[in-house]
């Protein structure tokens, strides 16, 4: 009995002194968007709700901050007024955030898909890729007219990524189907990506994927009757019946472990490019809709590259002309895939330049 | 025709929220009033016909909702431009950034709530035809009103009494004055309607293009419909076939796409802008053949003492 109650009061105290600690760490984050697009800068801030949550740290956010000299002056701000940690989350935000890391050694910065580090200027992105793997895999078996729609935001390396990604696995278990990529030039257009759906739908692909942000890709497959995934998180609302599943973006873990890192003094600056295995990518449930084989033939994928017995680049694979750019038992390094440039070969259209 | 038409289909969805916020302003224009507020009025339009039919589950009451917030940005407007004779350049701009954060900001909520759209009219007998049943007459009701709504502002304008009153007074507003129409009110209307009709293109974006809630969904309708009243030099009709032509061209570039012809996609997006150029180019260059279409004392204060 004593010894319960000496043990709770040890563990009373415990708790106290890390709530103490705790209470004087202070994180910001910088967001490019709003937090209610629903899509990227959303996720983030799921992030940034979920270090609260988990260590009850304040937090500061600061939306729709443009990628130029605003961002400086905001990131400077957030590092004067005592952030002990500073998340900047778009590309842009790169030589802004190296700027004010000079002036503010003490003060630690993580860079979101950006590759220029400094001692107290960690970056981190996520292997988004691996998600397309798995759908890709999906939507080859579910296909029936061996179209497939992609639509595409800007033609990047992380978007064309998504596209060869999704393209070789579809065609590891489907070698006639194809897909058609249509650019819309945005991020972020509703009216856009819907329009871009139904033209795809129209020229015959019965499944729709999209590197944009919004759900209405989703509300046309479903009133057209067609199959999609999610983007960047579970649009399960906007299409119960077309969605199959969605690769949703989590950056909880990450921020979590950060922030904690930050606590107990071990951070240190690092390149962070997570996938599954760092919980950044995740896929939402797999609809009814999909057979139970081929469900499993999906997850067995994603398992596989958890354990590193696959790649989503692994050899053979050949380029739109048809040649053999990777040979059988050869991987895609990261630095080649961090500016990957081609289509591989199923992919439909030229790339605009 | 049998491929063509679901690509047709499609552009009278793009072309209705231009043609709705393009011919208010249109009207608004016509007495003499610049307002570059649309984009701000129909995301309002956009965000409160969407958490209208989301607590309410009406669509007719989203729409008469839509309206109602149209015409409340506008008559803001109208009160800073006519009240206080503020620039209507700068009280227009202020206007739109304005809607943009006040729409983020009543949407919060709204988020990832979802809808099934305006449901379609098919109207009997006609929506039979082959083709072009499918194509004229099998649409949702606002498809239909926007039809309606051209037809009758061009009778307004040239057939009625009212409509002549309303051009003098965006002709010369000191001569409209001076024969004893109240200038101030009748700015006043044409301010309201173009907000009203901003408003619904709005409601046809968040309750029937894409039926759903994102911040600045939008995404610069407001300024193609603006483009869009240069182009048709104040001319309903011409209004029209600009909101179908521009429509056309976003859609019809996506399909060339998805066939695999190459089309520089940001050239396409620059089409409407560079097409109003044209025509603004072209009517600096011939006052005479523009003359009669543009309203003479568009975007000037009126001071009813001098």
């Amino acid at each position: 009995m004593f010894k319960k109650l000496a043990i709770t009061a040890v563990l009373g105290s415990s708790l106290l002194v890390a709530t103490a600690a705790s209470a004087e760490t202070k994180a910001g984050f910088v967001y490019v968007g709003p937090v209610g697009d629903h899509g990227w800068s959303y996720q983030h801030d799921q992030g940034r709700k979920a270090v609260e949550k988990a260590l009850g740290v304040k937090t500061t956010y600061v939306e729709n901050v443009s990628e130029g000299a605003d961002a400086e002056r905001v990131i400077r701000k957030l590092a004067s007024s005592g952030n002990d940690i500073i998340f900047t989350t778009s590309f842009g935000y790169m030589n802004p955030t190296i700027k004010v890391a000079k002036r503010f050694p003490k003060v630690k910065f993580e860079h979101a898909t950006g590759y220029k580090r400094a001692k107290n200027v960690s970056t981190y992105s996520a292997r988004f890729y691996e998600g397309r793997a798995v759908i890709g895999t999906i939507a080859g078996k579910m296909t029936k007219s061996n179209i497939v729609g992609y639509i595409g935001s800007f033609p990047i390396p992380e978007v064309i990524r998504g596209i060869d990604a999704f393209t070789l696995a579809m065609r590891a278990v489907n070698p006639k189907a194809v897909v058609k990529v249509v650019w819309v030039n945005s991020w972020f257009d509703p009216g856009k990506e819907g329009d871009a759906a139904k033209a795809l739908i129209d020229q015959g692909a019965d499944i729709i994927t999209q590197h944009t942000d919004s759900p209405a890709p989703l509300q046309v497959a479903e009133k057209r009757g067609v199959y999609a995934f999610g983007q960047a998180s579970d649009m399960k609302a906007f299409a119960p019946k077309a969605q199959l599943t969605s690769i949703i973006d989590d950056w909880s873990h990450y921020y979590i472990s950060r922030v904690k890192a930050v606590m107990d003094g071990s951070w240190k600056s690092t390149d962070t490019w997570g996938g599954f295995n760092a919980e950044m990518v995740k896929m939402a449930p797999i609809s009814d809709a999909v057979p139970a084989d081929v469900r499993k033939l999906a997850l067995a994928k994603r398992d596989a590259i958890m354990d590193g017995s696959f790649h989503p680049f692994q050899g053979p694979i050949k380029n739109q002309k048809g040649e053999l750019v990777v040979k059988a038992g050869e991987v895609l390094s990261d630095k080649v895939l961090s500016g990957l440039n081609w289509y591989v070969e199923g992919v439909e259209g030229t790339m605009p330049k | 025709m049998e491929i063509l038409l679901p690509a047709l289909l499609t552009i009278i969805t793009a072309a209705t929220p231009l043609l709705f916020a393009a011919l208010g302003e249109l009207v608004t224009e016509k007495s003499g009033v610049l307002n570059l507020g649309v984009e701000g009025m129909m995301v309002m339009g956009a965000i409160v016909g969407f958490a209208t039919v989301h607590v309410s589950g009406s669509a007719t009451l989203a729409i008469l909702a839509s309206i109602l917030a149209g015409m409340l940005m506008a008559a803001i407007f109208a009160l800073l431009v006519l009240k206080f004779h503020a620039s209507q350049v700068p009280t227009g701009l202020a206007l739109t950034i304005f809607g943009i954060g006040l729409s983020a900001l009543i949407g919060q909520s709204m988020i990832g709530v979802a809808y099934d759209g305006i449901p379609q009219i098919a109207i009997p007998l006609l929506a039979d035809i082959p083709l072009l049943g499918r194509l004229l007459f099998q649409q949702d009701f606002l498809v239909y009103l926007s039809i309606v709504m051209v037809v009758s502002v061009s009778w307004f304008l040239y057939r009625t009494r009212a409509g002549l009153i309303l051009r003098a007074v965006g002709d010369s507003h000191d001569a409209a004055h001076a024969m004893g129409y109240s200038v101030i009110r009748i700015r006043l209307l044409a301010i309201l309607f173009g907000g009203a009709m901003a408003g619904l293109g709005g409601a046809y974006l968040s309750l029937a293009y894409s039926p759903l809630w994102v911040e600045q969904m939008t995404a610069g309708r407001g300024w193609i419909a603006l483009a869009l009243v240069v182009f048709a030099t104040w001319r309903p009709a011409r209004v029209l076939l600009g909101a179908y032509l521009f429509g056309g061209i976003t859609i019809l570039q996506l399909h060339a796409q998805a066939f695999g012809i190459a089309v520089p996609s940001q050239v396409m997006s620059m089409l409407p802008y560079l097409a109003t150029i044209v025509v603004l180019v072209i009517i600096s260059s011939d006052r005479s053949r523009i003359k009669l279409n543009a309203p003479a004392s568009l975007g000037r204060a009126f001071h009813p003492s001098r």
